[in-house]
């Protein structure tokens, strides 16, 4: 099949990029550099969920991966230096477990059902109610909607309280510096004195 | 970046659309993918995206202080509110089968009212996190990337 064809090879090219992405991020010894490849990788990350159907995520992956964390991670470098201080250097002994992790994961997928398959044991527990459920009680077509505002209301507000909970610890931990430099009427600070 | 001819001119043209493209997302997220999440990544984007082009200073007078104060706490608020709404109506907390006539209306009302108050929480939180890390820096100049 055609179709099938080009979704390899789509999903070949996807998975080189972000293998490209993810060495240049390890090589790299600029920060900033770093940060705009890290932006890159969760946009690729966004394309493969794309390829997986999963467009809720991937939205959330763009708009929140590419966008929103590597505008932050840029504001938080600025307020550090621009470079890695120490190039980390390469020992066996981190370097034999990360090795001994991926193989074992790689080796957890052998067990994994075929991708899309009804079999799998995700589709299999308690989803045939949800996906039956939205679609005759409460009619709504997208059903990671119904999931996560209905049938997993209690998650999602525990999620937005998290959230909140985040935004407000930072709008107490430095939030507050602006209203001493307002304070200051002004007055410029040196640039080092942040540091 | 204020010197940026064109980042200017196509930022400017584009916020519009950005925040009026958040609202889609937020509003129908019960049809497309999409959501209260994703809305307000969207919509709180457009505000840093501005505040890149034109300066903290003009996106702090755009967005007040005051407004995240008040819309962190709310959009929670809103959604808990939902939950203790239905549980008042007879139901259990965030069962929105009691909040309109129909348990299929219930739902759609309770879902619209939650995702919009997720969306004001993470638009709030995107836009304070950004406005705390941008109040720490000093002007940026070009010649320091």
């Amino acid at each position: 099949m055609g179709s099938g064809i080009v979704n390899v090879a789509v999903d070949i090219s996807l998975m080189t990029l972000l293998g490209i992405t993810a060495i240049g991020i390890v090589r790299s010894r600029h920060l900033f550099a770093t940060a705009m490849l890290s932006g890159i990788y969760s946009l690729i990350s966004a394309a493969l969920f794309v390829t997986l159907d999963a467009v809720d995520v991937a939205f959330t992956e763009a708009a929140v991966g590419a966008g929103i964390s590597t505008v932050l991670m840029l504001g938080a470098m600025t307020l550090t230096r621009r470079t890695e201080k120490h190039a980390i250097k390469l020992s066996v002994g981190p370097f034999l477990v990360t090795v001994a992790i991926g193989a074992a994961l790689i080796y957890g997928t052998v067990d994994m059902p075929p991708f899309g398959s009804t079999e799998a044991a995700g589709f299999n527990h308690i989803v045939p109610e949800y996906i039956e459920g939205s679609r005759n009680d409460i009619q709504v077509p997208n059903i990671v909607t119904s999931i996560l505002a209905s049938y997993r209301g209690f998650d999602t507000l525990g999620e937005v309280a998290v959230i909140f909970a985040a935004g407000i610890g930072v709008m107490f931990l430095i939030g507050r510096r602006r209203r001493d430099d307002e304070a200051d009427d002004g007055a410029p600070r040196e640039k080092g004195e942040d540091a | 970046m204020r010197h940026h001819l064109i980042l200017r001119v196509v930022s400017k043209l584009l916020i519009p659309f950005i925040l009026l493209y958040a609202l889609y997302v937020q509003f129908h997220g019960d049809y497309g993918p999409g959501g209260g999440f994703q809305a307000g990544v969207i919509f709180g984007a457009a505000f840093v995206l501005y505040a890149l082009i034109f300066g903290v200073q003009a996106a702090r007078k755009a967005f007040p202080d005051s407004w995240l104060a008040i819309m962190v706490p709310l959009g929670l608020l809103i959604f808990a509110g939902t939950g203790v709404a239905s549980l008042l109506l007879g139901g259990t907390f965030l069962d929105y089968d009691v909040l309109a006539a129909t348990p299929t209306g219930g739902q759609h009302l309770g879902i619209i009212l939650v995702e919009f108050g997720v969306g004001v929480t993470v638009t709030g939180v995107i836009i304070a996190v950004f406005f705390a890390y941008a109040g720490r820096t000093h002007e940026i100049q070009d010649d320091d990337w």
